[in-house]
Order: C-alpha cells, then sequence, then structure tokens
C-alpha cells in the first residue's frame, strides 16, 4: 500500500464561542488528491472547522499542518499563502465586473495590473479544467452556477492545491451537480485535494473519497465511501438510527383555495420577474415549486403575501367556510391587497420568506417579540398583549426543541436552524388556510428537516394549502403532491410529484415554456 | 520567540457569544467612567500642573455646589432630556432626525408668539394654548420630512438638516418683528413686568427660584415615552420598523404611515422642548435658543439606546459636565478648550467602554478558561 500524504492535518482543534464549544479538540487529516465530504448536522461545526482553515476564524487550541509543515493562518492571506481557498455559500463579487476583474480584485501582484495577461490566465484555467465562463463576461450576465465557477477560478488563480467548497449544490439544478461534480474530479486529477461540505447525502455517496463526520462539535470518525451508504452515514451523523421516509397520504379533499391566473410583476428596474403565471393551489395538498435559485419563487410567493406589486393577472381565494355553490358568494381577488388588509378580510395566511432576518423575523428581539409580529394588533387599547406571544414561544421552544438561553434572547445571534424553527413554528401556528414556505429546511439538519416535513403533512391532512418551494428535488419528489416548475419566472410545467422523475423536473427547470416540451 | 515558526496573533477580538449581564455591562461603563477621570486627571496636569482633585472639586462646586447652580443644571439637563426623549423614537426606528435644532426653534416661536399675542389670557390656559401651540409648530416641522420620505422616499438627514436652516430664517425674521427694545436686534425678556407665560416656580411663589415645573413636565414625558416605546402597539410597530422595513411591511405594519406619525411625534416634542425652553428658562426667543442642543441630544439618545429612562442619567452626565467646565474655565482662568477636552476625554471612554460591552479581547498565550 502507498503511503498517504497529508494535504492538511488539523490537530486537537478547539474553538469556542463564549461558553458554546464549537468544535472539540478535532483531528482532520485532508490526503493529498482525494476528495473529502464533510458530514454533520446544523450546528454540529462544519463551517467553522473549514473557516479556521481559511483564516477566518483563530482556533483557541490546536494546531494545523499544511503538507506536515505546521503554520499559522490568522488571515485568508495566510491560507492563500499556504495553498488553501475556499469557495463559500455566498459570493463575494462584484456584480459590474467582469470575471477577470473580480478574479484579480484584491491581488498585491508587483508593478501594474495588466488585464490582458491576467484574463489570458483566468482561460488557461477555464480550459484545462473545463469551466463555462468567459474571462470577459460581467457577473450580471451569469447563472449562479457561473458565478460559483468564477469563485473557484479566483481561487485556483492564486494558486491554491486545497480547496474547501461550503454547500457548493445548494444553488445549483441536478444538471449543473453533475457538471460541478465533474470539475472536481478534473481537479483531483490534477493533484487537488478537496473538501466538500454538503447535507445531502446522495451526494456525499457519488463525488467523495472518504467522509468525515461531525456532531455537535466532536469528530466522530471517517469511512471510506465505497462503505457507506445513505442510512450508515445518517445514523453516524445524528448518533442513532433515523428513518429517511417521508410519509406522503393521498390529499384529503382537494379544493381550489388560491387559484392564480396571469400572474405577471416587475421588480424596481422594470425586469419582467413573474410572466403569465398559473396555477391553483389546492386545500388538504402539498404543491411543491421547483426552479433554479431565481426563477420567480421568491416574487410569487410574496405577490400572493401581498408584499410584491403585482402588474397583471388575478390571486382569487376560496374560503374553506363558504359555500361556492351559492351564487351570492364571490371568492376574494387578493391583488391589490397588503398584508394588513389581507388579514383584515379574515385570511389566515402564513407565509416562511427565504429571507428569514430580514422578512420573516426581527433580528433584535427575542422568540416571544417575534411571536408578536403575527399578533401585535390583537386585542383593544394601545397597548400590546405580551402574554399570548411568550405563551406560544414558551410552546415553540420547548415542542421543536429550539436552543436559546430565553425567550427574549435575540433571534439574531441563534443558529440558523434555530431562527428557523422560531419562524416556521410560528407560522404553523396560526392555523392558516394557506401555507407558504419558501425553502422552509435550508440550513436545518436532517432531523429536523424531516420533523419540518411531518409537521407540513400534518398541515395538508387538516386541510390546508401548503405551498412548499424547495430546492432539494428528491425532497420535493417525495413530499409533494403536486409541482409547479419555474423557469425563468414562467410555468415550464405542473407535474405530479408521484410519478415524475428527478430529471424530468431538473429539464423542465431549465427549459421556457415557448421553446418548452409540450 | 523569533525563531518559532508557529506563533499566535498578539490580539484577537472576539464577539461575545452571549450579551453580557446587565451589571457587568454598567460595571464596564463604570469603570470606563473612572478611567475617564483619571486620564483627564493626568492631562490637567500635563497642561496647567493644577492639582486635579481640586479641578475635579471646582467641577462639582460649579455644577451642583449652590441652591442655584443645581436648579440651572436640573432645568438645563431637562431641556436637553426632553429633546433626546422626542429624538428617541425617530431615531429607534432609524429615521434619523437631524432637525431637532429647528423643530425646537420653531417651538419656542410658538410659545413666544403666544406668551406676545396672548398675554391676557389666564396663566393656566396661556401656559396651555403654549404648550399646544409648540407642539403643534415641531410636529408640523416633523410633518415634511415625514411626508416626503413616506411618499417619495427622500433622504430625511438631508431634509430635517435643511429644515433646521428654515427654521433659523424663520427665528431670525421674527426676532427682528418682535424686536425690543427697538434696534437691539433682538427680542429681550417677553413680558418681563406680568410674566405671563412663564413657567412659575414649583415650590416658593414667584418666578426663577426653582425648575420644578421644567423637571416634572419633562420626566412625565419620560416616563411616558418609556410606556409608549416599550408597552404600547405603535412601540412595537418603531421597534419592528428599525430593526427592517421588510419584516415590517410582512407583519402588516404599513410602514409609511408609521413614518409619517413618529416624526411627526418627535418633531412635537422637539417642539415642546422649545417650550420649555423659552417659557421655563430664558423667556426670550433668539436663534441661539436650540444652541446646538439638537446635536447633543442625539449623544444623549444613543448613549442610552434610546432607553428614555437611561436619558436621564446621560442629561444629567452631558450638562454637569458642560457647566463644570465652564467653572473650571472662570475660576483657574484656563482656555475653555482645557474644558472641551476634558469633556471629551470623558465621552470618548465612554463610547468606546461599548466595544468592550460586545467584544472580549484575547492575548497571546493566555488559555480561554474552559466552562
Amino acid at each position: 500500500m502507498e503511503v498517504v500524504k497529508n494535504a492538511v492535518r488539523m490537530e486537537n482543534i478547539t474553538k469556542r464561542f463564549g461558553s458554546v464549544v464549537a468544535n472539540n479538540a478535532i483531528n482532520l487529516e485532508l490526503h493529498e488528491g482525494e476528495i473529502l465530504s464533510l458530514l454533520g448536522e446544523n450546528g454540529s461545526g462544519k463551517t467553522t472547522l473549514m473557516n479556521m482553515l481559511s483564516g477566518i476564524y483563530y482556533p483557541d487550541e490546536g494546531q494545523i499542518y499544511v503538507h506536515d509543515r505546521p503554520v499559522t493562518i490568522a488571515s485568508p492571506k495566510d491560507a492563500f499563502d499556504n495553498g488553501i481557498g475556499m469557495i463559500h455559500q455566498h459570493f463575494k463579487l462584484v456584480d459590474v465586473f467582469t470575471a477577470t476583474e473580480n478574479i484579480v480584485l484584491g491581488l498585491e501582484d508587483e508593478g501594474k495590473l495588466d488585464l490582458k495577461k491576467a484574463g489570458q490566465k483566468v482561460k488557461e484555467i477555464c480550459d484545462k479544467y473545463g469551466f463555462d465562463i468567459r474571462p470577459d463576461q460581467k457577473i450580471y450576465d451569469m447563472s449562479v452556477s457561473q458565478k460559483q465557477t468564477v469563485e473557484i477560478v479566483k481561487v485556483l488563480y492564486r494558486g491554491a492545491d486545497i480547496l474547501i467548497l461550503d454547500e457548493p449544490t445548494a444553488v445549483l439544478t441536478p444538471q449543473e451537480t453533475d457538471k460541478l461534480f465533474q470539475i472536481m474530479r478534473n481537479m483531483q486529477k490534477d493533484g487537488k485535494s478537496l473538501i466538500i461540505i454538503t447535507h445531502k447525502l446522495h451526494e456525499v455517496l457519488e463525488v467523495s473519497d472518504r467522509v468525515a463526520i461531525l456532531r455537535k462539535g466532536e469528530y466522530i470518525g471517517d469511512v471510506p465511501t465505497r462503505d457507506a451508504n445513505q442510512q450508515s452515514l445518517t445514523d453516524m451523523m445524528v448518533g442513532r438510527s433515523v428513518s429517511l421516509n417521508i410519509d406522503r397520504p393521498a390529499p384529503v379533499n382537494p379544493r381550489p383555495r388560491l387559484v392564480i391566473e396571469h400572474l405577471t410583476a416587475y421588480d424596481e428596474l422594470g425586469v419582467k420577474r413573474l410572466d403569465d403565471v398559473t396555477f391553483t393551489a389546492n386545500s388538504g395538498e402539498v404543491l411543491g415549486i421547483a426552479g433554479v435559485a431565481g426563477s420567480g419563487q421568491r416574487e410569487l410567493l410574496e405577490s400572493i403575501a401581498g408584499l410584491y406589486p403585482i402588474a397583471e393577472g388575478t390571486i382569487t381565494y376560496y374560503d374553506p367556510d363558504v359555500d361556492y355553490t351559492d351564487p351570492a358568494n364571490k371568492p376574494k381577488n387578493l391583488v391589490g391587497m397588503d398584508p394588513m388588509s389581507i388579514r383584515k378580510a379574515g385570511i389566515a395566511m402564513s407565509f416562511v420568506p427565504e429571507d428569514r432576518l430580514g422578512m420573516g423575523l426581527v433580528g433584535t428581539m427575542g422568540m416571544t417579540g417575534n411571536m408578536m409580529l403575527r399578533s401585535w394588533r390583537k386585542g383593544k387599547g394601545l397597548f400590546v398583549n405580551r402574554k399570548d406571544p411568550e405563551a406560544l414561544a414558551n410552546r415553540i421552544w420547548k415542542e421543536l426543541e429550539v436552543v436559546t438561553p430565553s425567550t427574549k434572547f435575540p433571534v439574531r445571534r441563534m443558529s440558523g436552524g434555530n431562527v428557523q424553527k422560531v419562524l416556521v413554528g410560528r407560522e404553523i401556528a396560526q392555523e392558516p388556510a394557506v401555507l407558504m414556505t419558501a425553502y422552509a429546511v435550508r440550513g436545518l439538519d436532517i432531523n429536523t428537516s424531516y420533523t419540518i416535513y411531518n409537521l407540513l403533512t400534518e398541515q395538508k391532512m387538516k386541510g390546508r394549502a401548503v405551498i412548499y418551494v424547495g430546492e432539494d428535488l428528491d425532497v420535493l419528489l417525495e413530499l409533494c403532491d403536486r409541482i409547479v416548475v419555474l423557469c425563468g419566472g414562467q410555468v415550464s410545467g405542473v407535474v405530479d410529484g408521484r410519478t415524475v422523475t428527478k430529471e424530468e423536473v431538473g429539464l423542465l427547470m431549465t427549459q421556457h415554456r415557448k421553446e418548452g416540451a409540450e | 520567540m523569533e525563531n518559532k515558526k508557529v506563533h499566535e496573533p498578539l490580539l484577537r477580538m472576539a464577539k461575545r457569544a452571549e450579551g453580557l449581564p446587565g451589571w457587568k455591562a454598567w460595571g464596564i461603563r463604570l469603570i470606563a467612567f473612572f478611567l475617564s477621570l483619571v486620564v483627564s486627571g493626568l492631562v490637567i496636569i500635563a497642561i496647567s500642573g493644577l492639582n486635579p482633585a481640586a479641578v475635579f472639586a471646582t467641577m462639582a462646586e460649579g455644577a451642583v455646589g449652590t441652591n442655584k447652580s443645581m436648579w440651572v443644571t436640573i432645568r438645563d439637563a431637562m431641556t436637553l432630556l426632553c429633546i433626546a426623549v422626542g429624538l428617541a423614537p425617530a431615531f429607534k426606528m432609524r429615521f434619523w432626525n437631524i432637525g431637532a435644532e429647528g423643530q425646537i426653534l420653531v417651538g419656542g416661536i410658538a410659545s413666544a408668539a403666544c406668551m406676545i399675542y396672548l398675554k391676557n389670557l389666564p396663566t393656566m390656559l396661556l401656559l396651555l394654548v403654549m404648550v399646544l401651540a409648540s407642539l403643534a409648530a415641531g410636529g408640523i416641522w416633523g410633518l415634511f420630512p415625514g411626508l416626503f420620505k413616506a411618499r417619495w422616499n427622500t433622504n430625511e438627514t438631508l431634509f430635517t438638516l435643511m429644515m433646521n436652516y428654515l427654521a433659523i430664517r424663520l427665528t431670525a425674521f421674527f426676532v427682528s418683528k418682535w424686536e425690543n427694545p427697538f434696534g437691539s436686534n433682538s427680542v429681550g425678556i417677553i413680558n418681563s413686568q406680568t410674566k405671563a407665560g412663564w413657567l412659575p416656580n414649583l415650590l416658593s411663589p414667584g418666578y426663577n427660584g426653582d425648575y420644578g415645573w421644567n423637571l416634572i413636565i419633562v420626566l412625565v414625558i419620560t416616563v411616558a415615552m418609556y410606556f409608549y416605546m416599550n408597552k404600547s402597539k405603535q412601540g412595537y410597530e418603531i421597534a419592528v420598523i428599525g430593526d427592517s422595513v421588510n419584516t415590517a411591511r410582512y407583519a402588516g405594519i404599513r410602514v409609511n404611515r408609521a413614518y409619517v406619525r413618529t416624526i411627526v411625534l418627535s418633531g412635537a416634542i422637539c417642539g415642546l422642548a422649545g417650550f420649555v425652553a423659552v417659557s421655563g428658562a430664558s423667556h426670550s426667543i433668539s436663534i441661539g435658543t436650540a444652541g446646538g442642543r439638537g446635536f447633543t441630544a442625539i449623544i444623549v439618545a444613543w448613549l442610552a439606546q434610546f432607553n428614555s429612562v437611561v436619558m436621564v442619567i446621560f442629561s444629567f452626565l452631558l450638562v454637569f459636565l458642560q457647566k463644570g467646565a465652564q467653572a473650571i474655565a472662570s475660576s483657574y482662568n484656563l482656555s475653555k478648550d482645557v474644558s472641551e477636552i476634558i469633556t471629551g476625554i470623558i465621552l470618548f471612554f465612554l463610547l468606546g467602554s461599548e466595544f468592550f460591552v460586545n467584544y472580549t479581547v484575547h492575548f497571546r498565550g493566555k488559555k480561554v478558561e474552559k466552562k
């Protein structure tokens, strides 16, 4: 057997934030020329650990070795000097710059900046690994996948031979994911060592050579990928056996609850974000919305919630308690209503927006203050009722196992998963007629994700219309009764969640209706 | 150490994961305050060679040493507090009302106008009319930037700032209109014979003996504002908007309406501060009536993090420093700049202490204690 050389060795790494131990005495090895998956639930310390490699955090204890040399990584520059580059979840690109300009931004080379030469070098890198970008292409002209590519090239341009990718597939279609994996393999062949952080087990199995697992800040162990399967990895991650099946009972008595017709909307700059969108959300059914990030999901949900200006079209709401066979009863059109009018019209609509802290929650307030977002207007008089929201906060705290020191602790300082629990918990507690969720499980660990899926199914069984905007196709196919696929603001297809295949949905996601399949 | 390849950075800052308990945070601020006294003491020695203890004693003596000086300190602190309390709701909503200066002036003009034109009304009625008029004037001064912000999303910082200059010019106009005696280019003391429209003493008959009414009026408003901000529905709306406008819209808060309402309230209370300054202190009006207090109050409001009850402490602190500084300037024949330096040092330490409230500093080699 050949001797394994380590590209990176982290020895006894400990990192604390206040009284929270994010990483406890972790020993991690990345072999030269391998793809290592770093797997773990939310808050298990994956990103913290990688941030110490990339110079964003500095470990409290422990030592990092790069190619068996002890090193100090106190800044991202130190990381680059050691050949380590990290591709973050959120891109850090200047929109109006070209790919090359973004790539050389921040480089401290001697002499005059030679963009032409830099562009040449960018092109060489692209050709070598099969990247699909032009050096002179502006960022705002790029798809999400291309932007990610720029981030990767940026790291390679700086000469990194150790790459860390933090949940790179979260924003990609299945086809784009495949392409990324191909590129990762090309880089591996070229002798680079890669670490990929992901929640998606099938991707772990597909792309990596070895899997390292963290749980609650502890290093649990590592296994060669060929000896692992989804169930064994989940069990290691969670620490006990977890069922990976989503129960999908048949829809109960589905009746149209929201009928959306010819919905068209423009953003502030006059760009068409929704283009003649038509579909129906039924009661007692989970309606999935699939699409590449930025295909109009946000605008669609916000339009329904009364938060986005609608140019054309209708949104018709059928109240579950009204008999529409009586011609005297007319359904309500929600177009032109703001959230307060919708509420005043007696329509219970819940909405888990994509931007948790920017729209769904008040970061500086605690759980109680955030519960009040839905109830602050209730009751007579000038003063707010704090008692009921406090009770609700306590209930959610307990039922969803939110980790927080108190109901007054600002939600901004909770971890992403807990923030999400507060928001989803509140919205489900409204007993809504329509429940809309955008990426309800984004950032949640497997265990909590399944809790949320079950909660949504429970809502469906209570006869509520559930709209689920999701990014994980496997889950969409397992959870939803019907799936609306969006592409570029248009509906490119409405499919049956029970019979459609992942490839079909993936294809629809990239296919405009006009040139479309049917 | 030099030939060791691996070394930790000398200093590292880390954000405190959980907030400090209240008493610890206040402890840090208190330590900062004492440190600031030590440093300003050293500066005093370096500049003047005087005994800092004596200088501080003179400051205290000048600010609160006599009955009269104490009441003057209270009076000025109350005016400052009233403005800061007025700014609080606007600032909490992230509506940068830089226009307190102008709102004070128009409130003052309204009060002075009542004193001049309605001097024959019964005392209580006149005072009530003055209060309402100054509230209305300040409110209108806030209404314009509020409406423009709500309707066209204009920048309220520039708008309110420019409204100050408008108010100064307006004051200059009324000063020349009400000039008394003619040619003095000042309004002089209004109703100096009849005292009509003057806030009377609280504890004894007469005027200018104590400023008890200033104290009561402003403290009542301060407490009311505390409840408004923390317990009322509108106060909740303000807090949500201040954190995220989108969240406010999501929660069904009518943001534009809240903008206009809140800035009118803010302007109105600053207008009332104009009443307190005219009727309760100077009994006159000039372009110096606001005297920069509209800006100083911003510091008070921020230091207290918009908690109106905490503002009481900071208003007193700032006025105390100001009065004390004047005292040492006159009794030691020091330049007024020395007292400004001391005030600056104290503010520097107090503002700087907020860093240590929010962050911890780790030194090289020192192990972080385990829990």
